[in-house]
């Protein structure tokens, strides 16, 4: 890997939740790097951590071994000066406001003016393609566009790194296509580094210039795959022999670590 | 249209079974007075007897209904034997206590949920405070609020707090507790503050929870204001009338206070209901 800034860089990384069956190893000695820019997929089975990283890294979850910097910083500092924004697996819409307000939601909580609140949320709902939808309330909003309304909020305050937990997972695969291809756009658009877990093999290999793949008990990362694709990229792209071979080397990845014992 | 007809039924079936109640229990006096008088009664007469008599036990729907109208619309406005003066006397207890009630339950509710030891320490007081009895606690409550030179009103609303801020304490803890951890978590990656997450998220998510709450306090109200007003000496109140009734047997004036207690819980329900339905509407429910 090149010299670029490693804005999420994990050392020695553990995290083990005591419970009443005993410990559980969430995470074990995870050494990872994402650097500035890149698209870094998670991919394993349940229980194998990677939504327990994202959690770490966005001072969600405390670990209990190693170290992780995100910017430079620890996690809750980076929290604290807004470093990134965080897209859950359900769109986590307040069903009480309308979409715009939900956008303006974190900017208010930051304690940003009314007429910037009004000038990013028309910034970002352009960027997501829901322009003209700021009135209406979640539940009049298919669940693609609420998940996109989502994405517009974790947007809207200029974070540079997007963390997001299976944000397609609950929707249907033509909705969640269409979706993948906006993201990327959205990606080279804003130039952000994105943190993305998945359970998908083909959303992780279309999506990403890394993959990290993990596997369980004790998560830990078996492989991390470098995207041989380009960076722009269309859905035809998964026709295509290179897609394939990397779609392979993620399942072997996946068989070495075990996640097709049960 | 169609819920109209058994609507009907079911209050027909009611003053069916009011009237032959009265023709039931007023039967012996009744009976006892033709006797005295030497005569026979026939079973019309006999029935129409039980429905016309002055104290009766159970005064049959139309003398109640006579006598709230004599008391209401038949007397004036300023008198104090206008029913509508003591209805007057008890809504104002009933709504100061309501709003004392409300802001003490609420304010519990927040300090539950943010505190851990008040979470540990006040829960068990606040239900104990409900396993004593109101009456027998009410008029300690009235003598000693009365030393202290505390009368009139408040010790009535007091009362009528006391037996309000219940249901909006449980109620508020399970709503300010209802918005999932994904939601909190948002906030968190925010780094919102804990007067945020308040305002912004545990607030508006817990008004589903608000207004069932408030609808049996706001009931519990007015029965706390009424018991409030039975140790004061019968002076004013929908409360003293039920008191002044039963000492001199008027039966059918302790029922026009009953039917008039019973009319203004139902409308208090119904103002909450309309407010409910604008709250629900200004946070863009569906209906």
């Amino acid at each position: 890997m090149s010299e670029r800034f490693a804005v999420i860089e994990a050392k020695g990384l553990g995290l083990t939740f005591e419970t009443g069956d005993g410990p559980v190893h969430a995470l074990k000695d995870v050494d990872l790097a994402i650097h500035k820019g890149d698209f870094v997929s998670f991919i394993g089975p349940s229980g194998c951590g990677k939504t327990t990283f994202l959690r770490v890294a966005a001072d969600l979850e405390q670990p209990t071994a190693g170290r992780i910097t995100v910017n430079g910083m620890s996690p809750e500092e980076a929290r604290k000066s807004r470093s990134y924004g965080y897209v859950f697996q359900a769109a986590g819409l307040f069903p009480w406001r309308t979409i715009g307000a939900n956008v303006r939601l974190p900017l208010e909580i930051m304690g940003y003016e009314r007429a910037e609140q009004e000038r990013r949320m028309a910034r970002v709902l352009e960027l997501v393609e829901l322009s003209g939808f700021e009135k209406k309330y979640p539940w009049q909003l298919s669940g693609g566009m609420q998940q996109r309304a989502s994405i517009a909020r974790a947007l809207a305050f200029d974070a540079d790194i997007l963390l997001m937990d299976e944000p397609f997972g609950a929707l249907d695969e033509i909705v969640r296509d269409k979706l993948n291809e906006q993201l990327l756009a959205l990606w080279a658009r804003t130039g952000k580094t994105i943190g993305f877990v998945t359970h998908s093999i083909p959303e992780a290999v279309f999506l990403s210039t890394h993959i990290v793949v993990m596997s369980p008990r004790p998560g830990r990362v078996t492989d991390v795959i470098e995207s041989t694709l380009p960076r722009e990229r269309t859905l035809d792209i998964r026709e295509t022999p290179e897609f394939l071979a990397l779609a392979h080397r993620v399942r072997e990845g996946l068989r070495a670590g075990h996640a097709y014992d049960e | 249209m169609r819920a109209v007809l058994p609507v009907v039924t079911v209050v027909a079936a009611i003053f069916a079974l009011w009237y032959a109640g009265a023709v039931w229990l007023n039967a012996p006096w009744a009976r006892d007075q033709a006797a005295r008088a030497g005569v026979e009664l026939t079973l019309p007469e006999l029935v129409s007897a039980t429905w016309s008599q002055e104290r009766p036990r159970l005064p049959a729907p139309h003398q109640v209904a006579e006598e709230f109208w004599k008391s209401t619309a038949g007397t004036r406005l300023s008198s104090k034997r206008n029913l509508l003066y003591h209805a007057w006397v008890t809504l104002a207890a009933t709504l100061t206590g309501f709003a004392l009630g409300t802001g003490l339950g609420i304010l519990l509710a927040v300090g539950i949920v943010h505190d851990r030891t008040m979470n540990a320490s006040v829960m068990p007081w606040v239900i104990a405070s409900q396993t004593i009895p109101i009456l027998a606690i009410a008029p300690m409550i009235i003598v000693v609020l009365n030393s202290v030179g505390v009368t009139g009103l408040l010790p009535k609303a007091i009362i009528s707090m006391y037996l309000s801020f219940f249901p909006v304490v449980v109620g508020m803890v399970k709503g300010f507790r209802s918005p999932d951890a994904m939601l909190l978590d948002q906030m968190r990656t925010w780094s919102a503050s804990r007067s945020q997450t308040f305002r912004k998220l545990r607030w508006p998510a817990s008004l589903p929870y608000l207004f069932p709450s408030l609808k049996v306090a706001v009931a519990a109200s007015l029965v706390g204001a009424i018991i409030g007003e039975l140790p004061t000496g019968a002076v004013a109140g929908l409360g003293a009338r039920m008191l002044s009734g039963s000492y001199y047997g008027q039966t059918v004036q302790i029922w026009s206070a009953l039917v008039m207690a019973a009319i203004l819980a139902a409308a208090l329900v119904a103002v909450i209901g309309l407010a409910e339905r604008a709250a629900g509407r200004a946070m863009g429910g569906r209906a």
